[in-house]
């Protein structure tokens, strides 16, 4: 469980975040709207200790992210994944190394890394590709390898910065595909988004910000993707 | 081995970076290998003539051997030596036999007689040998007195021109090594932010980012010690009757190197290159560590 307590992140004088308290439970599906500035990427990074926040307390389950020692920082990002917008990938390395990549930091073992690696290339369809470069596949593509390294390391949380961002309606739906299959598996997912079409197709629980603040909280029930409501929005 | 894997791949990927990096540790190791290897030479060849009697007293014909024992007695009594050996005529004769028996003509025309007695005296400091000088002076029947102190000074003199000189050079070199591997690696830390941000971000430990840049550094040491200590051993073995010549009648030296195949001279060895080898990965390792620490801040 990912819970908020009067967050407060402050920017100088500007409040990224104003006072925000909010708890998400584990396996929700949760999007995060609001225009630019409103303080989403803010909220996301606070969940990976990428900053500290001005006031109030941050948890995932037991552990208080505030609060954690800076030698088990890597120990969170092991449990909280992320997916960028930029998809962040290694361009020397192929799609199977950049997703072995967040194994082999684990220490496994050679065997086990082509096992998951191999499983995830599956989930993600990327199977046929795994030996091409990142120049080499679409953006689309791109993006599916960067969800797969996300997930390889099977975190309990993965947060999705903006991740249809850069793809076209039809690629961004293949994304979303995927990241439905990873909740189904109990996986706790926070997107944030400016698709509107998405948000409004999935009626997922959708928290909106604004100037830093929440101004909606709404649950909008379980939806399942489904090819036909996915070929209504892009018509 | 992850990490070691790793800094290899980053020194593949960067030939010229890692040329740079080589050549400067093989330039500053050859440097330090070579003044280590001059600096203990003469400290052996400055012990060697240091133990050497400092003094030689020889005496005219017709002084007696009590005079001779009255005069080792009063340099005894200083408190100065650290021994006094008496040479009779006769253990002269011997010595002069030894050291010219390939030469028959010389030893048919020496006698006993025409040898002078003598006393070989070592002073416990070279700095007594001044002290000793004034006894030797008030005894009678001195012929000559020969003095080493000549010769040890001229090779203190040497030995610290050597140790100075090629002390500050490799001293200077060292620095600069550490300068250029922090500098590289520094490069390659930027080169790889990116890298950096993921490995961040998938959950590696700052540990698990830093080891690769730590060992690469270490690994620049490693090759230049590697490629120092060859050019050594090629110059060594290039020098070898050269220097049994000149250094295989120091004892300490000599023992070595006259043999070598013998364990002595195969564990020195061993202690060298070793030495060599860690003294370049240490600098290598030292220049990536300041690199890191500046760099790479989580």
């Amino acid at each position: 469980m990912i819970s908020f307590a009067h967050v407060t992140k402050l920017y100088g004088e500007t409040h990224a975040l104003s006072d925000v308290s909010v708890t998400i439970q584990d396996g929700e599906f949760v999007f995060l709207i609001g225009p630019s500035g409103a303080g989403k990427t803010t909220f996301l990074k606070l969940l990976t200790r990428e900053m500290t926040p001005t006031s109030g307390d941050i948890h995932l389950d037991d552990w208080k992210i505030n609060d954690l020692p800076h030698a088990s920082i890597h120990l969170l990002r092991r449990r909280v994944g992320v997916v960028f917008q930029d998809f962040k990938l290694l361009t020397d390395r192929t799609v199977y190394e950049n997703v072995a990549l967040a194994l082999e930091i684990l220490g496994k073992e050679e065997h086990e890394i082509a096992r998951d690696v191999n499983k995830v290339l599956d989930i993600v369809g990327l199977s046929k590709k795994k030996f091409l470069f990142p120049q080499q596949l679409s953006a689309g593509e791109m993006q599916r390898t960067s969800i797969a390294r996300t997930i390889v390391g099977g975190p309990k949380v993965l947060l999705a910065d903006e991740p249809t961002g850069n793809l076209d309606p039809e690629t961004s739906w293949e994304i979303l595909d995927i990241l439905q299959e990873i909740n189904d598996i109990g996986t706790t997912i926070v997107m944030a988004t400016h698709n509107a079409s998405i948000v409004n197709e999935l009626k997922k629980r959708t928290i909106t910000l604004e100037h830093g603040g929440i101004v909606s909280d709404e649950a909008r029930g379980r939806y399942h993707i489904h090819k036909k409501a996915r070929r209504i929005t892009k018509s | 081995m992850i990490a070691l894997t790793t800094a290899y791949k980053h020194m593949r990927r960067s030939p010229y970076q890692a040329m740079a990096a080589i050549l400067t540790m093989f330039l500053t190791l050859l440097l330090v290998g070579l003044f280590f290897l001059a600096s203990t030479a003469s400290y052996f060849v400055l012990k060697y003539f240091e133990g050497k009697p400092q003094i030689t007293v020889y005496f005219q014909d017709k002084t007696g051997e009590d005079v001779i024992h009255t005069l080792e007695n009063d340099l005894t009594a200083t408190g100065k030596t650290v021994s006094i050996k008496y040479i009779t005529k006769d253990d002269a004769l011997a010595l002069y036999r030894q050291q010219n028996k390939s030469d028959p003509l010389l030893l048919e025309m020496v006698t006993a007689d025409i040898l002078p007695a003598s006393l070989e005296v070592s002073a416990t400091e070279p700095n007594f040998l001044s002290d000793l000088e004034e006894v030797i002076k008030k005894s009678e029947g001195v012929e000559e007195v020969v003095y080493q102190r000549d010769v040890v000074e001229t090779l203190i003199s040497w030995t610290n021109a050597i140790r100075w000189v090629g002390g500050s050079l490799a001293g200077l070199l060292a620095v600069d090594s550490i300068l250029i591997v922090m500098t590289i690696i520094g490069m390659k830390i930027a080169l790889r932010k990116q890298e950096v941000e993921v490995l961040n971000l998938v959950g590696a430990s700052p540990w698990h980012i830093r080891m690769p840049f730590l060992l690469e550094g270490g690994l620049y040491g490693l090759f230049g010690a590697g490629i120092a200590g060859l050019i050594i051993a090629v110059l060594t073995l290039w020098l070898y009757p050269f220097l049994l010549t000149f250094l295989g009648v120091i004892p300490a030296i000599g023992t070595v190197i006259g043999a070598p195949t013998s364990i002595a001279f195969l564990l020195a060895a061993f202690a060298y290159f070793g030495g060599l080898a860690l003294t370049g990965f240490l600098l290598g390792s030292i220049g990536s560590m300041v690199a890191v620490g500046r760099y790479l801040k989580f």
